[in-house]
C-alpha cells in the first residue's frame, strides 16, 4: 500500500457513492438503535427497493443529538429528521427530490453552528465498519505520509506545537509525553489505548470507537512511529460490546489492507494492534492499574514515578493515551499543528467532546472549541433545562469533579479554569441538574461510587470513602450534626493528600465543590432536618457500615 | 485459550470467554483456567473476585440490569431500583429462588443521552418509566 494506491481507493469509493443520486444516513449509535434505528434503516432499505430510486442508505455513527432520535440526514440536502421510525420509511423515500417531509424535519441549527467537529468529522457520513468509507474521507493518509515523509522528531514536533493536551482528563501535553516516551531506551517499547471510559455518565469515547473506529487505529500508528513502539493495546471496557466488535473488525481491515503489521506501506516500520477487554473496574482508567489489567491481573495502581512512560507494561517504556487523544493525532497531522493551535483558549487547545446529559433538553455527543462558555454549551447547544425548571448545577469530570453552579456558568471550559472552580474538564461528561435536585445526595451517590470502586490497595482511599459515605448519609437522613460537617471537610483534605492514585485524590471534589457552593442545602439537612429539593427519606434509618 | 497462545497475561481474556459460554464462572472453571494458563490459582480467584463483570454465581433464565450510571441517577433510577426490588422480593445483584429473573445494576452503559436506561436481557431500552420495567417483569415471570 503506497499513498497513490490508497488515492485510488478513495477514489473508487467516491466514484460510487456518486452513482446515487441520493444519501439516507440512518444513526445506529446506541441511543437511536435502542429507539428501534434497526429496523428503520431496514424499511428504508425495502421502500428504497419498491421506489426504483437511486439511494444509498447507510448506517452511520452518533449524529450528535440523541434526544431528538431515531436521526436521519438525506445528503446531498444535509435534510436532518428526528423522531422517525419504521413507519416513516415510505414517505421519506418518497420525499426525495421534492419536497421533505416537514413534520419530521428537525430545527437544531443553533445546536450545530457553535460546534467544531473534529474528532467527530465523520460521525454521521460514514460506515464504521468499512474501512474503504474512512480512507474516501481521507483515513490512513496522515499515516502514510507521516511514514515516507517525516522523521519520528518531526510527528513530535508538529504534535507539541498543535499544543494537544490528553483528552483523558488529566491534560499532560501530549506532545511531552509522546517525547519522554520517544527518549527512553530499549527496543520494546508499547502504545496503549485507554478506552477504558468507567465516568457513569460520559460517552464520547464509545461513540469514537464504535462510530470511527479507524481514527483510533491510525492515531496509534502514527504515535507507535513517532515514539519507536512496535506493539499497541487498545483497552476497552466489556460493557461496550459493539466498541469492541468494531474494533476488531477494524484491526483485522487494516491489516488486510497492509495498514497494520510488518512493515507497513513497504517502509522499515512495524506495527501491530491487540484488543483487550477490561471487566468493570473503574480504578483501570487509571493508568498504573490499566497497565496491571493487561497484564492480567488485579488492577491496583502503582506509585509513580516511575512513570509508564519509563517502565510500563512489562517494564518496557509505555505511552498511554484516551481515544479522543489518538482521535485527534489524524488531523493535526493532516492539517498542521498551528491549525489546531489556532483553534481554544490560550493553555487548552482544539476542541473537546462532551457528553451532555441529565436536565437538558438535546442530550447527545456535541464538540464545541475549547474556552466557550459554559452557559453557550447549556443554554444554546443543549437548549436549557426542560419542563419549566431552573438550572442548578452542571456536573463535570464524573466522580472525581465537581459541580458547578449557576453564578460560574460564563467561565470558558478549560482544563485551568475548571480547575480554579473545584471540578475537572475530566473525560467530558457533562451533567446538567436542575432544581429537583438534591446536591447532597448528588455528593452522596459520587462517593458511593467511589468507595465500591475503591480497589483497596491504600488506607485513605479504601477506609476514607466509606467514612465520607457514612457522614453524608447521616446528613442526607437528617441525623447530622455541625461538627459532622467539619469532620467532612477535613477528611476530605486528608484523603485528597495522602491517596495513591486519582481515584482517591479525586474523590472528595464532589463533597468540597457542593460543601462549597452548595453549603445552604447542607446547613438546611443539618438545622431543619428537611431537604429543600425533596429528595432525601428524612426518616430512613442510617445504614451503619462495618 | 489457544486462540492467545495460552499466554498469562491473557487470563481476564479467557475468563471472559469462559463466562460468554457458561454464564458464570464456578470453582472448576477458575481451576481449569488457572491450571491452562498456568497461573496460581489466588490470582485466578483474585482476578474473579477484583472485577466485578465476573460472577461466581448462574444468572437467572432473564436477566434486568438498571443502569445506575450518573445521568440514570439523576433521572430516577434508584427509583426503578426500588420498584424492581419490591417486585421481585430480592435486593439488587441477586436472583429471584426460583432462577427466574435475576436483577442486576450497571456502571453506566453508555446511553446516558437516554437515561434512565434498562437492560432487559441485553436489550437496550431507554427513558424507562417504573411502570415499563414492572411490565417487563410481569411478563417474565408468567413464562
Amino acid at each position: 500500500m503506497n499513498i497513490e494506491e490508497l488515492e485510488q481507493i478513495a477514489e473508487t469509493v467516491r466514484q460510487e457513492n456518486a452513482k446515487f443520486d441520493y444519501e439516507v444516513n440512518v444513526c445506529m449509535d446506541l441511543a437511536c438503535v435502542s429507539q428501534g434505528s434497526d429496523t428503520l434503516k431496514d424499511a428504508l432499505v425495502k421502500a428504497v427497493e419498491a421506489s426504483g430510486k437511486s439511494v444509498l442508505v447507510r448506517r452511520t455513527g452518533c449524529m450528535g443529538p440523541c434526544s431528538s432520535g431515531p436521526l436521519v440526514r438525506v445528503d446531498p440536502e444535509e435534510t436532518l429528521y428526528r423522531r422517525v421510525n419504521a413507519g416513516h420509511a415510505e414517505a421519506i423515500v418518497a420525499s426525495l427530490g421534492g419536497k421533505p417531509v416537514v413534520e419530521l424535519q428537525c430545527d437544531l441549527n443553533e445546536h450545530f453552528d457553535k460546534q467544531v467537529r473534529v474528532v467527530l468529522e465523520n460521525a454521521g457520513h460514514i460506515d464504521p465498519e468499512k474501512i474503504d468509507d474512512y480512507i474516501a474521507c481521507d483515513g490512513y493518509k496522515a499515516l502514510l505520509t507521516v511514514l515516507t515523509e517525516m522523521t519520528p522528531n518531526g510527528v513530535i514536533h508538529r504534535i507539541t506545537e498543535s499544543g494537544l493536551r490528553g483528552r483523558g482528563g488529566g491534560g499532560y501535553p501530549t506532545g511531552l509525553k509522546w517525547s519522554t516516551v520517544a527518549k527512553s531506551g530499549g527496543d520494546l517499547k508499547y502504545v496503549v489505548c485507554n478506552g477504558d471510559e468507567g465516568d457513569p455518565g460520559a460517552f464520547m469515547d464509545r461513540s469514537v470507537m464504535e462510530g470511527d473506529p479507524h481514527r483510533v487505529i491510525e492515531g496509534m500508528a502514527i504515535a507507535a512511529y513517532a515514539v519507536g513502539a512496535s506493539k499497541g493495546f487498545i483497552y476497552v471496557r466489556a460493557e461496550y460490546p459493539v466498541a469492541v466488535a468494531r474494533l476488531t473488525a477494524g484491526v483485522r481491515d487494516a491489516r488486510r489492507r497492509g495498514l497494520l503489521g510488518n512493515n507497513i506501506c513497504g517502509t522499515p516500520f512495524s506495527f501491530d494492534v491487540e484488543i483487550r477487554l477490561g471487566a468493570g473496574a473503574f480504578v483501570c482508567g487509571e493508568e498504573t492499574a490499566l497497565l496491571a489489567s493487561i497484564e492480567g491481573k488485579r488492577g491496583t495502581p502503582k506509585p509513580r514515578p516511575p512513570y509508564p512512560a519509563m517502565s510500563g507494561l512489562w517494564g518496557k517504556p509505555t505511552l498511554i493515551n484516551n481515544v479522543e487523544t489518538f482521535a485527534n493525532i489524524a488531523p493535526i497531522v493532516r492539517n498542521g499543528g498551528r491549525w489546531f493551535a489556532n483553534m481554544g483558549s490560550e493553555r487548552s487547545k482544539g476542541t473537546k467532546v462532551f457528553a451532555l446529559t441529565g436536565k437538558i433538553t438535546n442530550t447527545g455527543l456535541v464538540e464545541v472549541p475549547m474556552g466557550i462558555k459554559l452557559r453557550e454549551i447549556i443554554e444554546v447547544i443543549g437548549g436549557g433545562v426542560p419542563d419549566g425548571h431552573t438550572f442548578k448545577a452542571v456536573q463535570t469530570g464524573g466522580p472525581s469533579g465537581g459541580c458547578i453552579p449557576a453564578e460560574m456558568l460564563d467561565i470558558g471550559v478549560s482544563y485551568d479554569a475548571l480547575l480554579k472552580v473545584g471540578s475537572i474538564m475530566g473525560s467530558g461528561g457533562m451533567i446538567v441538574m436542575d432544581d429537583t435536585s438534591c446536591m447532597v445526595n448528588v455528593a452522596r451517590f459520587f462517593v458511593e461510587f467511589c468507595m465500591t470502586e475503591s480497589c483497596g490497595k491504600c488506607i485513605p482511599c479504601r477506609a476514607g470513602t466509606a467514612q465520607m459515605y457514612t457522614l453524608l448519609t447521616r446528613i442526607c437522613n437528617g441525623q447530622g450534626t455541625m461538627d459532622d460537617l467539619d469532620l467532612l471537610v477535613s477528611l476530605c483534605g486528608t484523603i485528597k493528600e495522602t491517596s495513591l492514585c486519582g481515584l482517591g485524590q479525586t474523590a472528595p471534589n464532589p463533597v468540597l465543590s457542593t460543601i462549597q457552593y452548595f453549603k445552604n442545602e447542607y446547613i438546611e439537612h443539618i438545622a431543619n432536618k428537611r431537604c429543600p429539593a425533596g429528595v432525601c427519606n428524612m426518616e430512613a434509618p442510617v445504614e451503619v457500615l462495618v | 485459550m489457544r486462540k492467545n497462545g495460552f499466554a498469562r497475561h491473557a487470563l481476564i481474556e479467557t475468563l471472559h470467554t469462559v463466562q460468554s459460554s457458561f454464564g458464570y464462572l464456578d470453582d472448576n472453571a477458575i481451576r481449569y483456567v488457572a491450571r491452562s494458563l498456568r497461573v496460581p490459582l489466588s490470582q485466578a480467584y483474585g482476578v474473579v473476585t477484583f472485577y466485578h463483570y465476573f460472577s461466581l454465581k448462574p444468572p437467572g433464565k432473564h436477566t434486568m440490569t438498571i443502569c445506575a450510571g450518573t445521568a440514570c441517577y439523576i433521572k430516577g433510577a434508584d427509583k426503578l431500583v426500588a420498584a424492581a426490588e419490591k417486585r421481585l422480593g430480592i435486593p439488587q445483584g441477586q436472583t429471584t429462588p426460583d432462577g427466574q429473573i435475576s436483577l442486576m445494576t450497571a456502571r453506566c452503559v453508555g446511553a446516558c443521552s437516554r437515561a434512565p436506561v434498562v437492560l432487559s436481557d441485553g436489550d437496550v431500552a431507554g427513558e424507562m418509566t417504573s411502570e415499563q420495567a414492572l411490565e417487563q417483569l410481569e411478563r417474565w415471570a408468567v413464562e
